[in-house]
């Protein structure tokens, strides 16, 4: 007896094919995602590499596209760096601690946990227009290098604190146990035993939120971050440009050269990120090891 | 043995009464003062919002004092800069909608066809190399996205329509949909994973197949997270900035052609901030309306998928 | 009674691990088969190589053979699509889908081509009659299967199994995740469609095999150690293992 003989293969076949197209047709719709960035960079990479030249990092911008150079560009964003990696890392990391070891579960608690969340989905130009009110006009402090660090700061708070609590959640209980066993309080509690294992989940995410810090450009249009700068910031008030606002700046003039130089500031944008990144990737992985 | 264990306890019993207080004094400092610095840095988050939406309505407040409030929402007309001034935001917001519909266009499809891909056929080995390049994609900065509008896609669009600008619409927001394709993916990839196994493996036995278990009984079972992560990418596009403000124009124009040039509100904002205009204003105050509008709507945009997720969380 | 399914040296591996050992078994037509052993034997392995669910699995390889009513189901003249049509398959955690309890016994059908409102109706109706549940849900077929009973979804399950018309049911530990009322009438069910349908099933309980099946097939370690009639297999076992499992000395 052959139970397959009422079998529609024809019905079967044909749905067969249909799975057979759509699969073709997903894998099409995957690659447009993965060449789009391939593209991307190719275009950069040759519209670039020639510009790829020491001006380039020692000389100051100016108003003719040869030997134009984005050394204050580089070093207003390095400085940027300098000063908001440490508050971002203090305020981020104390109100994910709070959220996680002090908190009580309440509704103050749900309140704030809903208001990161939702800070997290405001576009980054409205920070901008809080930071100009608020740093550049009320606390005048111009526009400054210290404005704009600190609107960014606000702007990679949501993100620190919920990658930092990501991390802390991480640890197992028993490590807290094992340090009330002891008789360790609270904070000997949280500051020796599950900050040191948190640590590195904590720093990958710290220098993440970093690395969407640097490649912002509308906040600090708004703040008046300004596109040309032919000295060193010198103090937190003096002004300052970064990299994204250099590129715009080159990128928003209509000559072919001021172009490539754009390219080739993407290019450095770009190398620093890889750099930042992959330091993550790094820290992650040794963290994944020890945990 | 026990006659030790007896002195034990009588030593112990002879201890001093030191030996029972049981409060240190200094660690106790910081048991205190510790938990309010951290609720401190834990209210800078609440603090922001209260910054952002107190600057907003007072700046909004005053403008609306000058221009009245019904000639910003429903006119038709955007000329801040050059007389006679109007002030009608349709122009602008028209443009952000243009600009959105097309980027959804892009990364809905695109995302979600992605998501299904790697969620339901990609073997391990595919997942694994693709994924990564996807999070790349999202890290990209804004700017550079701009860069690629303007460079790469601009002369594409205009090689295959003439009447295409240097500056249009399309352009901008095809590559700002490329830009969020990568967050629809990981989202929608998200729900779909948190199917249970026991759903595909009850419909492969019935004999169906690979696309009938994806589109029959995975994607309706993720479905409300798949539409939140549709919401919150309409949301990511309507506040994207750099690329609009590059590769989109400045002009504010109430047109249904996505080959025009066009303006959109976070456009707008950056074009008032970067000429040197002084505060008090009316063009000073306009950025505030405009910038409410747009919180206001990415707000509400925010609050709609989350209650999406939440409310229509499916029971497996 | 007719043998149905012939098993012949079958060895399956995961990767390295070899998982099922040269299997050879009979299995008859129209009669309850069940598959007893302690956890990681390889009964429900081999359950799932009926319908070829362990074909999803990466790294898995099969030799040997199987042929179902003279039919090699591991051969290229047979869609694997037809082969789960013909054998059903209920899991050990009932897992009806998100939709009403009418479109989970009518997924099967529509899947398989059928679209006619009618003739739907009818499906739904006898299979979940056939599955003793008709009377309980006849009312509220549109609600979604959620709201039933884990009992009731089981059940609903067995009837969605049917809908699509198969010959042998695989049931997977299906009363597992169930309380000991639900267990009684799926066991009682299983009686019933006996007498159509050809059913193995794997179960964790002993006296559940002994209490259902016709024939119980006893595995160690990926093997075959005792296949006899399930009342002489628990009376008078051959093999010293499957007295030691039987009498609870491990397992």
């Amino acid at each position: 007896m052959n139970i397959f003989q009422d079998a529609n293969r024809k019905q079967i076949a044909g749905r067969r094919r249909t799975d057979w197209m759509l699969h073709i047709l997903f894998v099409i719709a995957t690659s447009i995602g993965v060449l789009a960035l391939c593209a991307l960079i190719i275009d950069i990479l040759i519209d670039g590499i020639s510009r790829l030249q020491p001006d380039l990092f020692t000389n100051f911008p100016s108003r003719k596209a040869e030997g134009s150079g984005m050394k204050s560009a580089l070093v207003g964003t390095i400085y940027m760096l300098l000063i908001m990696a440490p508050i971002s890392f203090i305020f981020g990391v104390g109100a994910a601690i709070y959220l996680e070891e002090y908190a009580k579960k309440g509704r103050v608690t749900r309140m704030i946990q809903l208001n990161i969340s939702t800070l997290a989905g405001v576009p980054s130009i409205v920070y901008g227009i809080l930071g100009l009110t608020l740093f550049v006009r009320l606390l005048s402090l111009d526009r400054s290098l210290i404005a704009g660090a600190l609107t960014m700061t606000l702007l990679v708070l949501p993100i620190i604190i919920v990658s930092a609590q990501e991390a802390i959640r991480a640890v197992p209980k028993s490590r807290r146990d094992a340090s009330f066993a002891l008789g360790a309080t609270k904070w000997q509690t949280v500051s020796r035993s599950v900050m040191p294992s948190a640590l590195p989940g904590v720093l990958t995410g710290v220098i993440l939120a970093m690395s969407r810090a640097i490649g912002e450009t509308a906040p600090l249009v708004m703040i008046g971050a300004l596109t040309y700068v032919a000295f060193l910031p010198d103090g937190l008030k003096d002004s300052f440009t970064v990299i994204p606002i250099q590129v715009y700046n080159w990128l928003s003039k209509p000559q072919l050269e001021f172009k490539e130089l754009a390219a080739s500031g993407i290019i450095v944008l770009l190398a620093l990120l890889l750099l930042m990144n992959f330091s993550a990737i790094l820290l992650r992985n040794k963290y994944q090891k020890n945990v | 043995m026990p006659r030790q264990g007896l002195q034990t306890v009588n030593k112990a019993q002879t201890l001093s009464k030191e030996a029972y207080d049981f409060k240190n004094k200094r660690v106790s400092i910081m048991n205190k003062v510790m938990p309010i610095l951290l609720f401190l840095c834990a209210s800078v988050s609440v603090l922001t919002t209260i910054g952002i939406v107190v600057t907003l309505i007072s700046e909004t407040y005053q403008f609306f004092q000058k221009i009245p409030i019904f000639d910003f929402l429903f006119g038709t007309k955007w000329s801040p800069l050059i007389p006679p001034k109007s002030f009608g935001v349709l122009p602008l917001l028209s443009g952000t909608l243009m600009i959105t519909f097309i980027a959804c266009l892009v990364a809905i499809p695109l995302g979600l066809a992605s998501a299904i891909y790697l969620s339901e056929y990609a073997p391990k080995r595919v997942r694994k190399i693709v994924k990564p390049i996807l999070e790349v994609l999202a890290g990209v900065p804004t700017i550079v996205y701009g860069y690629f509008a303007l460079s790469l896609i601009t002369p594409l669009i205009q090689s295959i329509f003439n009447s295409a600008g240097v500056f249009n619409a399309l352009s901008a927001g095809i590559v700002v949909g490329i830009m969020i394709i990568p967050m629809v993916c990981s989202l929608s990839e998200d729900a779909m994973s948190s199917v249970p196994r026991t759903l595909r493996d009850g419909a492969y036995a019935l004999g169906a197949t690979r696309f009938e278990v994806a589109l029959k009984i995975v994607v309706p079972a993720a479905f409300s997270g798949i539409v939140a992560s549709a919401v919150l990418a309409f949301s990511r596009a309507i506040g994207e900035t750099m690329i609009v403000t590059v590769a989109a124009g400045s002009t504010p124009n109430m047109t249904a052609n996505p080959l025009d040039s066009i303006q959109t509100m976070t456009a707008y904002i950056v074009q008032v901030s970067l000429g040197d205009t002084p505060h008090g204003t009316i063009e000073y105050g306009s950025i505030f309306a405009v910038g409410m509008t747009l919180f206001v709507i990415t707000f509400l945009l925010n609050i709609l998928a989350q209650y999406i997720a939440r409310k229509f969380r499916e029971e497996y | 009674m007719e043998a149905l399914i012939n098993i012949n040296k079958l060895n399956l591996f995961y990767g390295a691990f070899h998982a099922l050992k040269d299997v050879s078994l009979t299995i008859p037509e129209k009669a309850i088969t069940a598959f007893i052993g302690p956890s990681g034997c390889g009964k429900s392995t081999l359950l799932r190589t009926l319908n070829r669910m362990n074909d999803m699995i990466p790294g898995t390889r099969i030799e040997g053979g199987i042929a179902i009513g003279g039919t090699e189901i591991y051969s290229n003249e047979v869609d694997v699509e037809t082969l789960r049509k013909k054998v059903g398959m209920v899991f050990q955690q009932p897992n009806p889908f998100p939709k009403s309890i009418y479109d989970n016994v009518a997924y099967g059908p529509r899947l398989h081509g059928i679209t006619s409102k009618r003739e739907l109706d009818e499906i739904v109706e006898t299979s979940l009659k056939s599955a003793v549940l008709w009377e309980e849900v006849k009312d509220h077929l549109k609600r979604s299967a959620f709201g039933l009973s884990g009992g009731q979804q089981q059940r609903l399950c067995i009837a969605r199994a049917l809908a699509v018309n198969p010959n042998i049911l695989l049931m997977d530990e299906a009363t597992s995740a169930l309380d000991p009322i639900s267990t009684l009438k799926i066991e009682e069910l299983a009686q019933e469609l006996k007498d159509k349908y050809t059913i193995v099933m794997v179960t964790h309980n002993m006296h559940q095999a002994a209490r259902v099946s016709n024939q119980t097939v006893f595995f160690l370690n990926g093997e075959v150690i005792e296949y006899s009639d399930t009342e002489k297999l628990f009376s008078n076992p051959t093999d010293q293992r499957t007295e030691d499992y039987i009498s609870g000395r491990f397992g």
